[in-house]
């Protein structure tokens, strides 16, 4: 079981928390203007990278908030936890012990 | 047909010599320079669609070329359940195409699969579970495939270990029966549609991991960087599973694919006490016994995208609360081992067997957590798109297209899980 830092509660056991998917997504602001193909991409298309990928957790049975955490998708170490809104961290990327699973 | 064809004589004659005379069932191929076709990723769909290719359509000049060993992958992580019961009829045409081809494909591989139709049982639990087994079961037949409604009596006499007592969490209130559904042996298949394509010249290559692409001016593919060099192809279709996303960014090709662990685990092996494969798709555990005697039992996805191979104890957990409470028997069994595999999602839960928009680059994946059932149908109708450069009528339908035109196989939100 992952133990996911929460930029709010500190580290908390993964069953607290909901997985949101691909982070940094920006709903278009005038959907209606998109082209079919640029819609399908924004709703159905994602990174799906292997090595450091940047999603939402949501800590749904804590304090309820999401946040963005940086995962390597080949170790499952997170490499950094950071508030929705805030720009993605640079990071080393050598994967840090720190919230080892 | 391989130079040793298995028959009941094969085996007398060898037994007499003392099994000294066996050969390798496949050739430990090198990578020649150039081929006519070459498949990405040596599991069950990949090897199925090289044989198909070779059988069906002339093209024996090919080869399979595999990062690690052949069946390694998903084909050798799943559960080995085999049905066709899906809701719309397009899933509906593409399963049952598959499972008549599992009916006979010992006889056409001349191997044992061990395919055996044993049934498979899906559990109501709710009265929404029972109302929308019985929209499935008309919606099959439909479609002539097999499914019949069992009330809880009739499901406890088809299985008797399970428990339909009315005060347990999740009350059995009846349960929709596939009889032709069932298992076979994952490595089997692997292993006989190696044997088979190798027996008509494919060239299987193992321990070869795509690197990059090669493509002309206008685009279309020209060969594959690998491992183990350079190799010439104006035909390549990619059948490389969880990891489909990772291969095709290499070719600039992007999918709606998300790759998640998938996790299963054997009980230790007991005597024949289950006849049937058991699903529920409400709490979510699935469970048949292999021939070795194995419980063999799988749950849902982790939450997260991984390619890690390994997943949490938890949803292991959870899955055997649920195993413990609808057949109390197993409480006291040990469970041996457990793994995970990486299984690659769509956002409709329906797979993509199609044409990339690079020329001379197809692609078969999204087959989630359900793709070992789909193994020889998947690979005959992708076989068919990549030798004649159209799809099968079957296959038409699971385009990339169909995500930019709203034309979804949403069985995802008929199954309200992922299956």
């Amino acid at each position: 079981m992952l133990i996911i830092d929460c930029p709010y509660c500190g580290r908390r056991p993964e069953i607290e928390f909901t997985h949101g998917g691909e982070a940094h997504l920006v709903r278009p602001p005038q959907p209606a203007e998109l082209s079919d193909q640029d819609w399908a991409a924004f709703l159905y298309m994602r990174s799906n990278t292997k090595g450091i990928y940047a999603e939402r957790w949501r800590h749904a049975r804590g304090c309820g908030q999401f946040f963005n955490a940086l995962r390597d998708t080949t170790t499952d170490h997170f490499l950094s936890t950071y508030k929705s809104g805030t720009p993605r961290p640079v990071v080393n990327t050598t994967p840090s012990e720190e919230g080892h699973s | 047909m391989s130079k040793q064809p298995f028959s009941a004589l094969s085996l007398i004659w060898r037994a007499a010599s003392r099994h000294r005379s066996w050969q390798p069932q496949w050739r430990k191929a090198e990578p020649k320079k150039a081929y006519d076709a070459i498949i990405v990723g040596g599991g069950g769909h990949g090897l199925g669609a090289a044989y198909y290719l070779a059988k069906e359509h002339g093209l024996t000049n090919i080869a399979v070329l595999e990062k690690g060993w052949i069946g390694g992958g998903n084909t050798g992580r799943n559960t080995t359940i085999i049905r066709s019961n899906y809701l719309f009829s397009e899933s509906a045409a593409l399963y049952d195409h598959s499972l008549k081809l599992w009916e006979n494909l010992s006889q056409v591989l001349n191997y044992n699969v061990m395919f055996s139709p044993r049934g498979v049982m899906m559990l109501a639990h709710t009265v929404h579970d029972v109302q929308v087994s019985k929209r499935h079961i008309h919606a099959n037949r439909c479609n002539g495939v097999d499914n019949d409604w069992l009330e809880p009596e009739e499901a406890k006499a088809f299985c008797p270990p399970l428990n339909i007592d009315s005060n347990i969490r999740y009350p059995v209130l009846g349960a929709a029966l596939q009889r032709r559904g069932g298992t076979a042996r994952h490595d089997a298949v692997a292993w006989g549609y190696a044997r088979a394509a190798d027996a008509m010249g494919v060239d299987i290559i193992e321990n070869c991991e795509v690197t990059g692409f090669r493509r002309d001016t206008a685009g279309a593919v020209l060969g594959v960087e690998t491992s183990q060099g350079y190799i010439d192809s104006r035909k390549i279709g990619v059948c490389a599973a969880g990891h489909t996303s990772v291969v095709l960014q290499m070719a600039g090709v992007s999918l709606p694919l998300e790759s998640f662990p998938l996790q299963a685990l054997v009980s230790e092996p007991i005597k024949p006490i289950f006849p049937c494969v058991v699903m529920s798709n409400t709490i979510h555990a699935y469970i048949s016994q292999s021939d070795k005697g194995e419980l063999v039992i799988g749950a849902g996805t982790d939450a997260y995208t991984s390619y890690t191979q390994r997943g949490a104890l938890h949803i292991n957990t959870h899955t055997l609360d649920a195993i413990c409470e609808l057949f109390p028997h197993f409480r006291r069994l040990r469970m041996l081992r457990n793994w995970g595999g990486i299984v690659d999602v769509t956002p409709d839960r329906s797979p993509i067997i199609a044409k990339t928009p690079v020329p001379g680059l197809y692609v078969n994946c999204g087959w989630g957590t359900g793709g070992f059932k789909a193994t020889p149908g998947s690979a005959h109708v992708f076989a068919w798109t990549m030798a004649r450069d159209e799809p099968h009528p079957i296959n038409a339908p699971f385009n990339i297209e169909r995500f930019r035109d709203g034309y979804l196989i949403d069985e995802a939100a008929a199954a309200a899980v992922a299956h």
